[in-house]
């Protein structure tokens, strides 16, 4: 084992006195991110808590010094983000084995989010449209990214893209979940406060796989708007409806996830009449969110005839991209059938 | 966290030429489970692929269960409840008539063939029906073949 001594760096007991912290993000958009940037001049408090040692967005280490690291080096890492190819699945399993505690960062990282919506189609029908038919695309010679590529220089690769995204528990171990798309700044500042705390204070952590930084109820638990429990007769999307201040969403016939979404994101978007979505992912003490959510929408339903009962389904445009928005990676029927069975990963060639 | 266990107790799915369906039949309490056992009583045989659940009710049937099912490895769920008017608890069944209505749609989405869901009304003295219904979608599910859920 080498120890690096760089000159001018901080002396080594000014480094090793601060818990280490690392934020990666996997497949992502970069919200969560700024989630954390969200926390405003509180991350000069997390800064003073923690060395922060591997931040791709923020701070200029690379994934060679994380690889340098010894195992469990790092105290903390919150990661972000989908698994969905080959790069992503290889930093989660370095993130985890250089990490005490892995946190499940976002909803990506707890259970797909966006990303995972791609688990309704297949890889071939993805790298399709994304190089040869959306019409904004123009590729007459159909050049496609490939794994390996031989050049002059040198060989070129990239990550393997998989037929299937998953969510980080997926494919390693992870000790805690902080839902959310993003994660709302005050609960990421309440998670890192109690992880300050545990630390300073030596305080026992939380038993593994808590759901931290959200509420234990439903979204529906904190909407300000009233409801009535009202049977409903149709559904409306939001551009049909201006809704009625105050009163519930679902009472007005708009799809809202509230029901069947956990609560930590304060009613966010409930409050200002626009349904919930359900980015913090499925309420406590269910696994699958859009199960439940049909569970809570035929309570609401205005019919005990078939034919009725289908014609008001019928305003239900799309069941799996909305029950399944956020939670898609975790889904109990997998992903929709089409793909290669076994391990997902992948199969099909890139490529001509 | 959520899907490891699951996929760790679901049961293999055994060789094609040995493969026999798994029907899970939820049955309400009140009509149909009395509906089975007087089939039983009379000594009517039905096929043995289906497994029987009583519950309560058919309102009492949470869509997560059926999915569950599915991916513990059975091939076909049957719910049976009282017939429309007859539930013990008033509406149960008609609450369960529309679950099932959008958690068909559901399957179709995830391109499961949603015969192999299927929602029937049997009463206490329907012990012949409720023979005829498990035998009727023992048949439809060998036609369709084992389910194999993608994971
Ligand atoms: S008790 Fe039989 S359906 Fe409700």
């Amino acid at each position: 084992m080498s120890i690096d001594i760089e000159p001018g760096a901080d002396t080594a007991a000014e480094t090793t006195a601060k818990p280490k912290l690392a934020l990666y993000w996997a497949s992502s958009c970069g919200g969560c991110e700024i989630a954390v940037l969200d926390i405003k001049e509180k991350i000069l408090d997390v800064d003073a808590a923690f060395d922060i040692v591997f931040w791709p967005v923020a701070v200029d280490f690379k994934v060679k010094d994380v690889e340098a690291m010894a195992d469990g080096e790092i105290d903390l890492c919150l990661f972000n983000g989908a698994v969905r190819n080959s790069d992503n699945a290889y930093m989660a399993e370095l993130l985890r084995r250089k990490a005490k505690v892995l946190v499940a960062f976002g909803s990506c990282a707890c259970e797909g989010c966006i990303p995972a919506l791609s688990n309704t189609t297949s890889r071939a029908a993805t790298l399709d449209w994304v190089y040869q038919e959306s019409p904004s695309t123009d590729n007459p010679d159909d050049t496609r990214p490939q794994e390996r590529t031989v050049t002059a220089f040198g060989v070129l690769e990239l990550p393997e893209f998989w037929e299937t995204v998953r969510a980080l528990d997926q494919i390693v171990d992870v000790d805690y979940f902080v839902p959310g798309c993003p994660p709302q700044a005050h609960q990421i500042w309440a998670v890192l406060e109690t992880v300050i705390d545990i630390l300073q204070n030596d305080k026992p952590l939380p038993p593994k796989g808590t759901v931290l930084g959200a509420g234990d109820r439903t979204c529906c638990d904190e909407c300000p708007l009233v409801r009535e429990e009202k049977k409903i007769t149709g559904f409306k999307r939001v551009y049909e409806i201006i809704p009625e201040p105050g009163r519930c969403l679902l009472d007005q016939g708009i799809l809202c996830m509230g029901p069947a979404t956990r609560s930590g994101c304060g009613g966010l978007c409930v409050s200002v009449g626009v349904p919930c979505r359900g980015c913090y992912g499925p309420a406590p003490n269910s696994k699958d969110q859009g199960t439940k959510m049909i569970a809570a929408l035929a309570s609401v339903v205005d019919s005990q005839d078939p034919e009725e009962i289908d014609r008001i389904l019928d305003g239900i445009v799309d069941p799996i991209g909305t029950f399944y928005r956020f939670s898609m990676a975790k889904a109990t029927l997998g992903r929709v059938a089409g793909g290669p069975s076994g391990d997902g990963r992948g199969t099909v060639e890139v490529g001509s | 966290m959520l899907t490891a266990t699951d996929h760790e107790t679901a049961i293999e799915t055994p060789h094609v030429e040995t493969w026999q369906p798994r029907i899970i039949a939820f049955l309400c309490n009140w009509c149909s489970y009395t509906g089975a056992d007087l089939a039983g009583i009379s000594r009517i045989q039905w096929d043995p692929s289906v497994s029987i659940v009583r519950v309560m009710c058919s309102g009492r049937m949470d869509p997560t269960f059926v999915v569950k099912a599915y991916r513990l490895g059975a091939d076909g769920v049957i719910i049976s409840g009282c017939h429309p008017g007859d539930c013990h608890y008033q509406e149960g069944n008609y609450k369960a008539l529309r679950r099932v209505h959008l958690l068909k749609r559901l399957l179709i989405g995830f391109g499961i063939d949603p015969e192999r869901l299927r929602l029937v009304w049997v009463s206490a003295s329907e012990g012949d029906q409720w023979a005829e219904t498990a035998n009727d979608m023992a048949r439809e599910i060998r036609d369709l073949g084992p389910l194999r859920l993608p994971t």
